[in-house]
C-alpha cells in the first residue's frame, strides 16, 4: 500500500514494556512500511517517524520510559518538527499529567490532565466500536467516511486543556477527547492497529505524512 | 455511541477448532486459522480462542494460533484457557493478544486477578465464568465445566470486579450448542450484580436470539459459536439483520 517514493520512511515504534508491540508492528509491516523497534535513544536518529504504543498504567508508563531514558530522545524528536503518533497509553502520555494509579506527570506534548471516566449509566472500562466527531479535515483521517467505528478499550480519558489540541470527540455517557494534534503529533485513544481497514488506512496515512 | 459487539468464540482442541453441547460431545469445526482469516474478511468484532482442554491437561495456552493470527487479523483478540500466571500472559499479548480470559484461575486464586490487573491494566483482564442451573439457582463450575464450585455467583461477580476485572464473559453450560437462545434470567442476573461489561455466551441458534437477547438484556455483546459452525447464517448477516431491528451494530 505504501507507495515507492515513501520506502524512505522508516517508522520506530517505542519499546518501554508496556503492551501491544507486537500487533502495532504487524499493521505497519502489513502496509509495507520499514519499522524499526526502538529500545534506546540512540535509534531515533534513524527514523522518520515515532510511535508511542502502550496498554497498562500511565504511572507505570512514565517509569519505564524514565529509565530507559527515553523522554529526552522523544521531546527532541517531536521538537524536530518529525511526526509523532501516540496510540490508546501512548496518547494518554502525551499529557501533562496522570493519576492512574497515582499522580505522574506525563510528556507534556499537549496540555491537559488523563482522569478516570467517572461517567453515570455507562459500564466501565469504555470496550468497543464507536464512532468519531472529526472537528475539522486532518491528513491522517484523509479517505475515511464519517461515522465509521474504531476498537476502543480504556477506563481513563485524556481530559484536554485547549479545545485547539482536540481533532475528534467521542460520546460515551460524556463527550470526550478521542483525538488530540498539535503541529507534528497527534494522538488517539482508540487502536488503529485493532480496527480493521479503517484503522489501518489512518496508519497508512501517518507513513505517508 | 458505543456499539453492541458480536464475537465468533473459537473452541480450541489439539490445533483444531471443536464445537460440542453442554460442554461435551465436541465434533471437529475445522482448523482455527482458515476460520479466524474468514471472521477477519467479514469485519467481525472481535475474536474469542478458548483453549478448553489446557487447564486440565496442565499445559500453557496455545500461543502459536494467536501468534498467527495477529499477523493478518488486525482487530480486537482475546485468549483463554489454562492462564495461571503472569508470564504466560505477557507472552500472550507479546503475541498480539489484546485481552485474556481468566476462569479457573481465578476462582482458585482470586487475588491473581488483580495481580493481573495492576501489571496490565484492568481493560486486559476478562473474568470467565461458566454456569449450570441447579435446584437452588446458578451454580459456578471451573475446569471446563467439570468441577462443581461452592462460590455464589452474584458474589463472586462482585468479588471480581472489586479485584480489578474489566469484563465479565458469562457461558451458560445448559444452553452451550442447543441453539434454542440465551438465558436471559442469567444475563440479567450478571447485569445487574455488575457495573463491568457483560459478553454472554451459550445458546444462539438463529439471528433473532440475538435481536431478542440485546432488546431485553441490554448486554453489552453476545458470543457465539455454532450458530456460525452449524447453520447458513454468518456474521456479514448477523450484522445486517441486527441492524434492520434497530440494534446499533459497527459500521463497517
Amino acid at each position: 500500500m505504501v507507495q515507492g517514493e515513501q520506502q524512505d520512511k522508516v517508522i520506530g515504534i517505542i519499546d518501554y514494556g508496556m503492551g501491544n508491540l507486537r500487533s502495532v508492528y504487524n499493521a505497519f509491516r502489513s502496509l509495507d512500511a520499514n519499522v524499526e523497534i526502538i529500545t534506546i535513544p540512540e535509534q531515533f536518529n534513524s527514523v522518520t517517524h515515532i510511535v508511542l504504543p502502550g496498554v497498562g498504567s500511565f504511572a507505570k508508563a512514565m517509569e519505564n520510559l524514565e529509565e530507559r531514558n527515553l523522554i529526552e530522545p522523544i521531546i527532541s524528536f517531536v521538537k524536530s518538527g518529525k511526526p509523532m503518533l501516540g496510540i490508546c497509553l501512548g496518547m494518554q502520555l502525551l499529557a501533562t499529567r496522570g493519576f492512574e494509579p497515582y499522580e505522574k506527570s506525563g510528556l507534556g506534548l499537549i496540555e491537559g490532565n488523563v482522569i478516570k471516566m467517572n461517567f453515570d449509566g455507562v459500564r466501565i472500562p469504555h470496550v468497543g466500536w464507536n464512532a468519531l466527531e472529526l472537528i475539522t479535515d486532518h491528513l491522517l483521517f484523509q479517505g475515511i467516511r464519517k461515522h465509521v467505528d474504531f476498537y476502543f478499550v480504556h477506563s481513563y480519558f485524556f481530559d484536554v486543556k485547549n479545545e485547539q489540541d482536540i481533532l475528534a470527540y467521542s460520546e460515551y455517557g460524556s463527550r470526550f477527547p478521542s483525538v488530540v494534534y498539535k503541529d507534528n503529533v497527534t494522538g488517539m485513544q482508540f487502536h488503529p492497529e485493532k480496527s480493521q481497514k479503517h484503522g489501518l488506512r489512518i496508519l497508512n496515512n501517518f507513513v505517508s505524512s | 455511541m458505543l456499539k453492541v459487539r458480536i464475537i465468533p468464540v473459537l473452541l480450541l482442541k489439539n490445533d483444531r477448532m471443536v464445537k460440542g453441547k453442554k460442554f461435551t460431545d465436541f465434533k471437529d469445526t475445522g482448523d482455527p486459522i482458515f476460520a479466524s482469516r474468514i471472521y477477519n474478511a467479514q469485519f467481525v468484532d472481535e475474536l474469542i480462542f478458548l483453549d478448553i482442554d489446557a487447564t486440565n491437561e496442565s499445559r500453557e495456552t496455545n500461543v502459536a494460533v494467536i501468534s498467527e493470527v495477529s499477523k493478518e487479523c488486525f482487530m480486537p483478540l482475546t485468549i483463554g484457557g489454562g492462564i495461571s500466571s503472569i508470564q504466560q500472559i505477557r507472552k500472550l499479548l507479546n503475541a498480539g493478544a489484546d485481552k485474556v480470559v481468566i476462569n479457573t484461575a481465578a476462582l482458585n486464586n482470586p487475588s491473581f486477578i488483580t495481580e493481573a490487573a495492576d501489571v496490565f491494566g484492568s481493560q486486559c483482564i476478562v473474568v470467565g465464568i461458566d454456569v449450570k442451573f441447579e435446584d437452588n439457582g446458578y451454580v459456578i463450575y471451573s475446569n471446563s465445566g467439570k468441577v462443581r464450585r461452592e462460590e455464589d455467583l452474584v458474589g463472586y461477580i462482585k468479588t471480581v470486579e472489586s479485584l480489578g476485572a474489566g469484563e465479565i464473559f458469562i457461558n451458560s453450560i445448559d444452553n452451550d450448542g442447543m441453539m434454542e437462545g440465551y438465558d436471559h434470567q442469567l444475563i440479567e442476573l450478571v447485569m445487574s450484580s455488575t457495573s463491568l461489561p457483560v459478553i454472554a455466551c451459550g445458546g444462539a441458534g438463529n439471528l433473532m436470539h440475538l435481536v431478542n437477547t440485546f432488546k431485553s438484556t441490554g448486554v453489552s455483546a453476545l458470543a457465539m459459536a455454532s450458530i456460525y459452525h452449524f447453520g447458513d447464517n454468518n456474521p456479514v448477516r448477523a450484522r445486517s439483520y441486527l441492524k434492520n431491528n434497530d440494534i446499533q451494530i459497527k459500521t463497517v
